[in-house]
């Protein structure tokens, strides 16, 4: 998918607009875990991609990383290198020798910290890769709401197109839905423009139930996307997790017709897994969601294991990381 | 296609698991086998070979051996010589050789894996990841019991040669489900694998000569209907087990009757598949696929009747469909492949046939738009709706992927629907409330329910049917019971009644003795007395046998429910009561069953998964009793006893010689607190009795402790299928209460 095939998918797709906070909804939401891990340890089982196909879905799975940088130590230096990878995820040769020249291969997003949001968007310039910021007192998003809300405007400001907010987690735990939708109604809000990623921070929810009226809470108050983990949290971006966040948004486009995308972060490091979540989306919400539009990655190591993959696809031979240049 | 194109759409591609190893190890055999008898390949006597099809193209496969009745008996003769030693040898080292076989099937599994596929048509990801892995859990635990035997059951011995006959279905599996448990107790085997499916069972044939396991101990004669019926029909068969149809159930039934072999049977089912309102829908949708389209539909405890609560069952047709929509169908041997080829073209068309039948019958069908592949033998996922009880479709087995769905409004609708079926293999239910899951499992007749999943098993469960479904289980301490005897008893047999002679001078008052039904004494139907010594006793017919039968239905879900301390107590009193019938022994046997009733304790299994899986003994339901004529009330009261304590009711024919201490039991009855209708008696002649009892489709179990009608009674019982147990002379209460129930296992994986 070009640039332009994307720019134009996304603008041609409605956003959702949110709609007004449907608690006998929420309350209906049953999660059995233990059936949910069934399902979620067999689909890989199910569904597998060989050869060229594994190619062709791993040229996918490029295109909807987030290609991410979340340190402490970020400096614009790094995050310039990032950029300049997020432009040309994958060498040249590998590209020719696979037949994909026409496809025009970057990533999703770059994902930074509001500090980082004018380097990258000056990295980026003329290639149409947005720029993604973490927002509204991220990871852990306790800061007065007045702040985190000016934080998300700061970012916009700056360029930032995507913005990746996290909830109070004690909304969910305390089942206080109102409090939530309220909150990141308003971030949507704030967010104007751009698109608005709601991380739910699943590994700090409790259970599963949480995590799928979590999910349906935030799409009713106008998530574009919903997301599992700030990257933080000692448990991240997991497929049984991944199942009960689709399912809601299966759910929710069946009942209002809007469609909201998905990303898992966190945890995502190998070529396989990114293949399974390919297959979780495409199986369980079909071919929409297996675009950027749709779906994302966050992630800062996986690509590099795609590219020693895609040129064992390439070559026959297996790579090494060295042949591949860092971000 | 191109990657840029794979890139666009992506698509699913072939994911092809190679089959070359299975190829090689097909041709270093030249495609031909023999029987494995006696430790040794050797032609079959008649030399007659059958080729065995690659179902999903239709392609011979190679030939295997027909085996005729010299190869049985050449078979089961090595089997019988084998049994000392393998007996000798002990638990410990029955223990190494199972374990050993466990190990080699572990090693050489996806051999095992591609082969079955091969053969049967089934996805490698079912072969690869269930079949095979279960076979070697079964191996290992059944392992375990074989060490575990000497101390974990005193009292019981090996019962000796067995036939084992397996369907095509689970080849591999079904063999592993009856050769482990079967060697672990110290029998040996003669088993004769599926027509369509002998391969695998080969396979394994040169595994347990790789072990070294003794000759004879495992022989395996391949073949078809006729070979399996020269097994059945061997005189020195001790037992056949057997798996397949309720059809060929029925004939094995009948052919073992008054042969003495032990018998266990898994037969058929129409599976109820229950969503209430308040479940997981999308889990249990996904569940549905797992039931229905896991084996193309051939699986004899397939979820094939979807019962869905009203107020969410346009949701969940809904959903069903998209889910279809997104089921591949194709090459077997793709990794990739949900549902692969049915077995064979006779299955193909039955399945066929049966679902044009249903659409005939009104039913709406859905069957997803993406085409089956045209070669080999395919069926597509179907779904028929607008379908009530009384479709055909409801409640004729089709054994393959066509799903039924009908709907239900409460609960107690839900469970009425979903035992209404002469079956009772297995069940599963969806709901998030404990309470409701528990209460409805518990009522549902069925030998494994499963909560909130589906087409669990584990060699540490007992599977196995209610009703017609079968008898026996397979798989847990329950299900060794099938593979041993009790040692002979040492229990002193009084030959004659001890009940008072009956000799001074006759009574002055003419006693009228009628019949005991629902509670009341009822006049024979018939209007004629039978005159036996100086007594004149009611002589019933089948019209009272009729109405004690209805009586005893009418109290049976009553007298269960009743607590078991409950029962206990009842029993106590009536033991109490029989004082006044000055009968010591029979007395002490009514106690020692009252003493017991709150006693049968279920287990809960060691399963590897985070679920409860405990095993309830469950009453059997109705139990006919036909008595002897020696000891006319203790062995009467040692054998209804024992059934009512479990929650069972019972409809009694006692001595025929002697019916006076039953019916002299009718004013103890009355004066204790038993519940009309359940312990019922009608006196009369067997000859005009016992084939009406035996007959009855609602009786669940006869007891025949009379032995010159033993016959009658297992050839009889084929009408249902009810279980029967035929003995003779004193009958030990832990014996009597093992037949008065049945074992159910409920699964219940937890975790929020």
């Amino acid at each position: 998918m070009s640039v332009q095939d994307l720019h134009g998918l996304m603008s041609n797709m409605q956003r959702n607009p949110g709609i007004p906070l449907d608690l006998d909804w929420v309350d209906s939401i049953r999660v059995n875990r233990s059936a949910v891990e069934r399902r979620a340890a067999t689909l890989p089982a199910r569904r597998t991609v060989k050869k060229k196909y594994q190619a062709a879905w791993l040229l996918r799975s490029i295109e909807c990383i987030d290609l991410t940088t979340l340190g402490g130590d970020d400096t614009p230096g790094n995050v310039r290198r990032l950029c300049a990878k997020a432009r040309q995820p994958v060498r040249q040769d590998l590209i020719h020798a696979l037949g994909a020249e026409s496809i025009r291969l970057r990533v999703g997003a770059i994902c930074v910290y509001h500090a980082m949001v004018g380097t990258a968007v000056e990295a980026l310039k003329g290639t149409g890769i947005p720029v993604a910021a973490v927002s509204a007192g991220f990871p852990h998003g306790l800061n007065p709401l007045p702040q985190r809300i000016d934080e998300i405007k700061a970012s916009v400001a700056a360029g930032a197109s995507e913005i990746d907010i996290v909830i109070t987690r004690a909304h969910v735990l305390n089942g206080e839905w109102r409090a939530l939708y309220d909150e990141v109604a308003a971030f949507r809000e704030a967010c104007g423009d751009a698109h608005l990623k709601t991380i739910l921070a699943t590994g700090e929810l409790g259970t599963l139930t949480n995590v799928g009226k979590a999910s349906a809470v935030a799409m009713m108050a106008g998530a574009d996307f919903i997301k599992t983990s700030t990257g933080k949290e000692a448990v991240n971006a997991t497929l049984p997790v991944g199942l009960v966040m689709v399912r809601q948004i299966r759910e929710y486009e069946e009942r209002t017709g809007y469609r909201v995308g998905y990303k898992p972060a966190g945890g995502i490091r190998t070529a396989k897994q990114s293949l399974d979540w390919l297959i979780l989306m495409k199986e369980e919400l079909g071919d929409p969601w297996v675009t950027p539009a749709l779906f994302r990655i966050g992630a800062s190591s996986l690509l590099s294991d795609i590219e020693r993959q895609l040129e064992h696809s390439a070559t026959g031979i297996y790579s090494a990381y060295n042949r591949h240049p860092m971000p | 296609m191109s990657i840029i194109e794979i890139y666009e759409q992506m698509s699913w591609g072939p994911a092809p698991e190679g089959a070359d190893l299975a190829n090689e190890w097909l041709d270093r055999h030249d495609r031909k086998f023999g029987h494995y008898i006696d430790g040794t390949f050797v032609a079959p006597s008649e030399g007659v070979f059958f080729p065995t099809f690659h179902p999903a193209s239709g392609k011979p496969l190679g030939e295997v051996a027909q085996g005729s009745d010299m190869d049985v008996s050449k078979a089961v003769l090595s089997a019988k010589v084998a049994l000392k030693e393998w007996q000798a040898i002990g638990g410990y080292r029955r223990a190494q050789y199972l374990y050993a076989v466990a190990r080699q099937i572990q090693k050489h599994a996806r051999l095992f894996a591609v082969l079955e596929t091969l053969d049967n048509g089934k996805p490698i990801r079912e072969t690869r990841d269930l079949d095979i892995p279960l076979v070697v859990r079964h191996f290992y635990h059944h392992a375990g019991w074989a060490e575990a035997m000497e101390s974990e059951m005193p009292g019981w011995e090996p019962i000796g040669v067995c036939g084992q006959i397996i369907p095509w279905n689970f080849p591999l599996l079904m063999l592993a489900w009856k050769i482990a448990p079967a060697l672990a107790m110290g029998n040996t085997v003669v088993l004769k694998p599926a027509e369509y499916t002998p391969l695998s069972a080969l396979l394994f044939a040169e595994i347990c000569d790789r072990v070294g396991l003794p000759r004879g101990v495992v022989n395996i004669v391949t073949g078809d209907g006729e070979t399996g019926r020269y097994l059945v029909e061997h005189p020195d068969v001790d037992k056949i087990a057997f798996t397949g149809s309720t059809e060929v159930g029925r004939l094995i039934r009948k052919a073992t009757a008054g042969t003495g072999k032990g018998l266990s049977l898994e037969l058929g089912g129409k599976s109820p598949f229950l969503i209430f309102e308040d479940s997981d829908l999308d889990s249990a949708v996904e569940g549905l696929v797992d039931a229905i389209w896991f084996n193309q539909g051939q699986v004899c405890c397939a979820g094939s009747r979807l019962l869905v609560q009203e107020s969410v069952s346009e949701r969940v047709f809904k959903k069903i469909r998209a889910r279809m929509e997104r089921l591949r169908i194709g090459d077997p041997l793709d990794k990739a492949i949900d549902i692969g080829a049915i077995v064979a073209p006779v299955q193909l068309e039955r399945i066929t046939a049966l679902v044009e039948q249903g659409v005939r019958e009104g039913a709406e069908i859905f069957q997803p738009s993406a085409p089956c592949p045209k070669d080999g033998w395919f069926y597509p996922p179907t779904l028929l709706t607008n379908v009530s009880p009384a479709s055909t479709v409801a409640q004729v087995e089709i054994f393959g992927p066509v799903l039924v769905g009908m709907t239900f409004r409460t609960p107690k609708e839900a469970v009425e629907v979903a035992n209404n079926t002469p079956y009772g293999l297995a069940a599963s239910v969806w709901t998030e409330n404990v309470n409701l899951a528990h209460d409805v499992a518990a009522k549902l007749k069925a030998g494994t329910v499963w909560v909130n999943c589906t087409n669990l098993f584990d060699a540490a469960s007992g599977f196995g049917g209610y009703r017609e479904s079968g008898f026996g289980r397979e798989g847990g301490r329950e299900g060794l019971y099938s593979y041993v005897r009790r040692t002979a008893s040492n229990l002193p047999t009084p030959e004659t009644s001890n009940w008072p002679e009956d000799d001074g001078p006759a009574p002055a008052i003419d006693r009228t003795h009628k019949l005991f039904i629902g509670g009341k004494q009822a006049r024979p139907d018939s209007g004629y007395s039978l005159t036996i010594g100086t007594n004149e006793f009611g002589r019933g017919n089948r019209k009272d046998l009729r109405n004690a039968v209805e009586a005893a239905r009418g109290a049976q879900a009553g007298w269960a429910a009743n607590s078991s301390h409950g029962r206990a107590q009842v029993m106590y009193y009536f033991a109490e009561n029989l004082q006044a019938l000055g009968d010591e022994e029979a007395m002490h046997t009514v106690f020692s069953v009252a003493a017991r009733c709150d006693k049968m304790d279920g287990a809960c299994h060691s399963v590897p998964m985070r679920a409860l899986c405990y095993a309830i003994n469950e009453p059997i339901g109705v139990i006919g009793i036909v008595c002897s004529d020696g000891r006319p009330l203790s062995g009467l009261l040692e054998l209804a006893c024992g059934a009512i304590s479990m929650g069972n009711t019972v409809v009694v024919i006692p001595s025929e010689t002697d019916p006076l201490p039953a019916v002299e039991l009718y004013r103890v009855l009355e004066a204790s607190d038993v519940p009309a209708g359940v312990f019922n008696i009608v006196t009369g002649l067997r000859s005009e009795l016992v084939s009406t009892l035996a007959e009855h489709m609602d009786v669940d179990a006869v007891w025949c402790l009379e032995p010159d009608w033993g016959v009658s009674v297992e050839r009889l019982s084929v009408s249902n299928l009810k279980q029967t147990w035929v003995g003779s002379g004193r009958q030990p209460v832990e014996t009597v209460l093992r037949h008065a129930v049945q074992v159910k296992n409920v699964w219940v994986p937890y975790g929020e």
